[in-house]
């Protein structure tokens, strides 16, 4: 295929949460970049719901201080930040993305994309690492500083990475489960690309000594509310957030996690 | 306004959920959390735009909790202000439609 510019155009289709997105360009860097970037996730051959045209123009099209927007207008969902812009009609499947040739600003949209996904069928992003260990999963949520890579870290060799910066989180049936993502924070390196049932919860907190306590319902919902990532600035997605957050927290086992950062902490998991 | 003049109804621009028999309500305005106490939750559930506050006060809060009825009208009319305050409820002087 060509586009009418000439050059060749190239699907890269990068599936997250069995979730398949197509991202369309003419540049065969860029597709390398991409292709670099979430290695394990690259879908080869097939078809997906979502495609975006990926137009990538000069870095300072944009102003780096604009902070990131999400909003729907007539029935386009649009979004914006200091390195990019994008537009995704969620009837048609079709989007737009303008950026420079780099692989954060995708991998932000990525995020905003599947956040917008995810909550119509109560799944989230969550700021949480997360593993797999005997069949299960385990997230571990809280904000930055407390421990979400450091329990990566500290994993034991029996222990699969699924993140240690976004965990995602898809309702499938009665059951919730966690899928591996590309997203990497200190940890630095992509998550595996599997996937298991949600077995627990811990909201993280470092402290001299280990300690697991069931969590309050209530106070499991406002923690997982605070680390909920959501970015659309629209009542009907927010309500829905909510609503999936509570289902989760009637659904799943939430513990308060205070833990002494070394291994011995594994041993109260799984 | 008379106690007995007060309707209660729930904002558009919420979403709650029973948690037990409390009550977490979120203002998806700015989506803020509120966690209601026992007694609150029963005010929240009744606020049905139809029911006068006084009746409210007690038929339930007096019956389920073991308040005086002068007590447990100034208790109602603080909680009511509040979440007023927090866009969480609207009042009006007649019943509301919802």
């Amino acid at each position: 295929m060509h586009s009418p510019s000439g050059g060749q155009v190239q699907d890269v289709v990068i599936e997250i949460g069995g979730i398949p997105v197509a991202l369309r360009t003419t540049d065969p860097e860029f597709v390398g970049l991409l292709c670099a970037r979430y290695g394990d996730y690259l879908r080869v051959g097939g078809t997906s719901e979502f495609v975006f045209d990926v137009d990538l123009v000069a870095a300072d099209e944009f102003n780096p201080d604009d902070d990131a927007k999400v909003w729907l207008k007539d029935g386009e969902w649009r979004l914006e930040r200091g390195d990019f812009r994008a537009q995704w009609n969620p009837e048609k499947g079709l989007g737009e993305i303008r950026q420079s040739a780099n692989p954060y600003s995708i991998d932000s949209v990525l995020r905003i994309l599947h956040t917008l996904l995810l909550a119509p069928n109560g799944g989230f992003l969550l700021h949480a690492s997360s593993v797999v260990r005997n069949g299960k999963a385990f997230l571990f949520s809280g904000l930055s500083e407390a421990g979400k890579t450091t329990m990566v870290r500290l994993a034991p060799p029996d222990v699969a990475i699924l993140t240690d910066e976004a965990s995602y989180i898809r309702k499938v049936g009665d059951q919730y489960v966690a899928y591996g993502t590309p997203f990497a924070g200190e940890f630095g390196e992509p998550g595996k690309n599997i996937s298991a049932p949600v077995a627990a919860l811990y909201l993280l907190h470092k402290a001299p000594e280990n300690r697991i306590v069931r969590a309050e319902p209530a106070e499991a919902i406002r923690r997982l509310m605070r680390n909920i990532l959501f970015f659309a600035d629209d009542a009907e997605l927010v309500r829905q957030v909510f609503e999936s957050a509570c289902a989760f927290v009637t659904a799943v086992p939430v513990f308060q996690l205070s833990f002494f950062p070394d291994q011995r902490v594994w041993e109260l998991i799984g | 306004m008379p106690l007995n003049e007060i309707y209660l109804a729930k904002s558009s621009n919420i979403a709650s959920r029973m948690l037990g028999d409390e009550a977490i309500i979120m203002s998806t305005v700015d989506s803020t959390l509120f966690t209601l106490s026992p007694t609150g939750t029963v005010i929240w559930e009744a606020a049905d735009g139809q029911t006068p506050l006084s009746r409210i006060v007690e038929e339930r809060v007096c019956r389920q909790f073991n308040v005086t009825v002068e007590q447990a009208r100034v208790d109602a009319e603080e909680f009511v202000a509040k979440l007023v305050e927090h866009g969480l409820l609207i009042v009006s002087g007649e019943p509301i439609a919802q």
